[in-house]
């Protein structure tokens, strides 16, 4: 069962950046574009157990902090090695001034 | 402890795997998040003055060399190509592989093709290497790329300063991966889905190095050589002298990098070919930082690093005592104290490797 889960505010985060968002044993990362979009993705990058909130948002990529992988995080598209596996990405929805994320 | 198997495929490794060293959230110093941000904005323009400074000082150095060749008088211009080629590459080849080096992502992979060709290694094989030597900096049989094993074999090390390890084992595995594939080491790291690049760069490079072969016989002299091949060789020192202190004498099965990586403050010119790779231990522990941004980076965290090495020398006459030491007793290593201002190292997190060994406090 899908359910929409209230994770921050959105100046909680600046734009062309992340945060981390952890929820039920689960972890997510919660985006804001340079365009002012809200995007949520898997916490964690595919290649290896690492966290991506310490990562670096250029554009609409996000790369992880340790092999420098990155990934489109509006479609969890896989753009550059060692990352090969893509980005599991989550529905978002802004209410006001909350960002609210679809978990199953 | 017992004798430490570096293969990759060894007990060591699958060790490390089932006690979770492998892979492990490793220590890092706390650095706000938005300084940490501005630190890991990439620029074009510093990689772009330095490449076209690099490859301007190769082409005017060989175009000397080879006109006054055979005369002895070309040989420091010979010596000057060789340290950009055999050195210089093995600096852009690493950072242009984190893709750090320049903001547009094709300057990074022009310049990681070119370097990995100049420093003999496959350019696909080598990009997944790299990405385990960060994940287990240093854990023994998981890092393909520990430079000083132990014991140390001192006479290959010696060796290596005139590239002949490297070099033997290339041309080798190059054709082994030109006419096979990967080898059996390699497919641990490299995803199959590109194995097929790794054969195609090998026999992009079996094509360039047989042309010039050809040209030095048709012309009846080494000069193709000199510019192409040769320079792995008589201009490789430099890399192995500043590679060689980057985790030498230090821990290993660690991780903290302050334990395993040495920072080195380094003369401009070694610093412009090794591209601020002095600064290892900011490296490791932030990968994503620009060489351009490290010593900022240093500047920030060094109250909580180690106290770095104030020269080459320093650090040479620090770490090759201890690599003698490992010849008799292997788990020697050099545990470096940490400032007042520095978060202690957590021993607990360490116990393989501190626990059971007689480190030594310098």
């Amino acid at each position: 069962m899908t359910q929409w889960i209230d994770a921050c505010a959105t100046d909680d985060i600046d734009a062309e950046d992340l945060i981390r968002f952890d929820h039920a044993g689960a972890t997510y990362a919660i985006y804001h574009s340079p365009d002012g979009k809200f995007y949520a993705t898997a916490g964690k990058c595919t290649h290896e157990d690492v966290h991506l909130s310490d990562g670096l948002v250029m554009d609409h990529m996000i790369e992880c902090p340790k092999h420098n992988g990155q990934f489109d995080y509006r479609t969890g598209e896989a753009k550059r090695a060692p990352v090969c596996i893509n980005l599991k990405t989550y529905p978002v929805k802004v209410e006001g001034d909350r960002v609210f994320i679809q978990v199953a | 402890m017992a004798k430490r198997d570096y293969s990759l495929l060894g007990p060591d490794g699958a060790r490390a795997v089932e006690t979770g060293l492998a892979a492990a959230e490793w220590y890092h110093t706390e650095v706000p998040r938005k300084v940490m941000k501005e630190l890991m904005q990439r620029s074009n323009a510093p990689a772009i003055r330095d490449t076209l400074l690099l490859y301007g000082l190769m082409i005017a150095f060989a175009g000397i060399g080879i006109y006054l060749w055979p005369s002895w008088y070309s040989a420091p211009f010979w010596l000057a190509y060789g340290v950009l080629y055999g050195s210089a590459s093995d600096s852009r080849w690493h950072e242009a592989s984190h893709g750090t080096a320049f903001k547009t992502p094709w300057m990074n992979n022009a310049v990681y093709e070119i370097a990995s060709f100049m420093i003999m290694r496959n350019s696909a094989t080598w990009r997944w290497s790299h990405a385990r030597h960060h994940t287990d900096t240093y854990i023994v049989g998981r890092d393909p790329e520990i430079a000083i094993m132990r014991p140390p074999a001192f006479f290959k090390l010696i060796l290596a300063f005139v590239g002949i390890p490297d070099v033997i084992a290339f041309f080798p595995r190059m054709l082994y991966n030109a006419f096979v594939g990967p080898t059996a080491e390699e497919k641990t790291f490299v995803p199959q889905s590109e194995w097929h690049k790794v054969v195609r760069v090998a026999r992009i490079s079996t094509l360039i190095y047989a042309a010039t072969i050809a040209l030095a016989v048709y012309l009846q002299s080494i000069l193709p050589l000199m510019v192409i091949g040769l320079p792995r060789m008589y201009g490789a020192w430099h890399h192995i002298m500043t590679g060689l202190l980057q985790h030498g004498g230090l821990a290993d099965n660690v991780i903290d990098h302050r334990l395993n990586s040495r920072t080195v403050y380094m003369n401009p010119i070694s610093r412009f070919i090794y591209w601020n790779m002095n600064y290892h231990i900011e490296h490791h522990m932030f990968p994503m930082v620009p060489y351009h941004a490290l010593p900022r980076l240093h500047e920030i965290i060094k109250n909580d690093l180690p106290a770095p090495n104030r020269s080459i020398t320093e650090a040479f006459a620090e770490m090759w005592p201890a690599l003698k030491r490992q010849l008799a007793y292997e788990d020697y290593f050099l545990k470096r104290e940490l400032p007042p201002t520095a978060k202690p190292y957590r021993e607990d997190f360490h116990v393989a490797a501190l626990g059971q060994t007689t480190a030594a406090a310098e």
